[in-house]
């Protein structure tokens, strides 16, 4: 009897346990977890290597080219297991995992899904995409910006800088 | 009639009991139902109950992919549910079939036999993630994803034709360009 007492006083102490969760913001395991949640990509710091694609266990990342210039790069993220394989791999560390793990839906597979395009340079041999070696060739490249398309191509894309007047 | 309906539908959300089964999964989602249901998570004070029977539930919770030798059991056991009913995919790869979706003994995610309602995607979810998928289809909270299509380059004949209607300002070239890359300078 008394032991059953001295139970439900230990019990009594631990006092309310239960998390507040769906009423209140929660973030699982602070910010020195390990936990991998959500992949967040930054579209502008990607090159459209494919390496994500390459080494997804879930070969959730698929890349096609749409056009000569444009790389899609499709992320089903229904399929993703969070293993942080495509942040480890990315030579621009332009896909980060994040905590977010609030991710139930009524419509998963259009929900989750994450399309990006990413301009590319075209191959003057086989016409195929293919990356720039360095980011300044890609912008020289025709295409990548809409003012040098409506010159036509024909003007020096980055006239001399003049002094300003002030 | 109607009336019983309606008032079917509106006691329906109040007390979810829950069937759990396993089509196929690895036990790591089935472990994260089990802690959804201790003190911690406590998903009880929703009025969830797990129960040994699909006769007696009205939720079923599908966990793992759904293996070819399953699937006339999941079928018989979708029409065991008595009606109201909702589905509940929990994982990867009950949600899209995961990392198995394209073996040979797989026939993909929940949905490809059963009419699912909500989705909880993770590998494992969280016993949080679960909680959230819980308050969505209890209509307690906001789902927080939307698809996303993001274009590195913004779309050339839009900016062209804007320029030439309104004749406006002329769009300075340093701001399509990403802020990292070398621009005009």
């Amino acid at each position: 009897m008394l032991s059953k007492l001295k139970e439900a006083i230990l019990c009594f102490a631990a006092g309310i346990v239960t998390l507040r969760y769906p009423f209140a913001p929660h973030d699982p395991e602070g910010e020195e977890g390990e936990f991998r949640g959500y992949p967040e990509v930054d579209v502008n710091r990607c090159i459209g290597c494919g390496g994500c694609a390459a080494v997804c266990p879930a070969r959730a990342i698929m890349i096609e080219d749409i056009d000569q210039t444009t790389r899609r790069i499709t992320r089903l993220r229904e399929r993703c297991i969070y293993c942080g394989r495509c942040a480890e791999v990315c030579p621009q560390d332009a896909i980060t995992m994040t905590k977010q793990f609030e991710l139930a839906s009524d419509k998963v597979r259009e929900d989750l899904e994450h399309v990006c395009e990413v301009f590319m340079a075209t191959c003057k041999r086989c016409g195929r995409c293919y990356e720039p070696a360095s980011p300044l060739d890609k912008i020289m490249e025709p295409g990548y910006r809409h003012d040098e398309i409506k010159r036509g191509g024909q003007e020096p894309l980055y006239e001399p800088v003049e002094a300003s007047s002030e | 009639m109607g009336f019983f309906k309606n008032l079917c539908n509106k006691a329906f959300p109040k007390s979810l009991w829950v069937y759990h089964t396993n089509t196929g999964a690895c036990n790591g989602c089935d472990i994260e139902v089990i802690d959804v249901l201790t003190p911690y998570y406590d998903v009880e004070r929703f009025g969830i109950k797990l129960v040994g029977s699909p006769r007696h539930a009205d939720v079923l919770l599908v966990c793992g992919p759904v293996t070819r030798q399953i699937v006339p059991a999941l079928k018989r056991l979708y029409e065991a549910v008595p009606a109201p009913k909702l589905v509940i995919a929990i994982g990867s790869c009950a949600s899209g079939g995961g990392i198995w979706f394209d073996s040979y003994n797989i026939v993909g995610g929940a949905d490809t036999i059963l009419p699912v309602d909500y989705y909880i995607p993770g590998c494992p979810p969280r016993p949080e993630a679960i909680l959230h998928g819980v308050a969505v289809a209890l209509g307690l909270a906001e789902k927080k994803v939307a698809r996303e299509h993001i274009k590195q380059l913004i779309d050339r004949n839009e900016s062209i034709s804007v320029e030439d209607d309104t004749g406006a300002e002329e769009v300075v070239p340093g701001d399509e360009v990403p802020a990292e890359l070398p621009t005009s300078k």
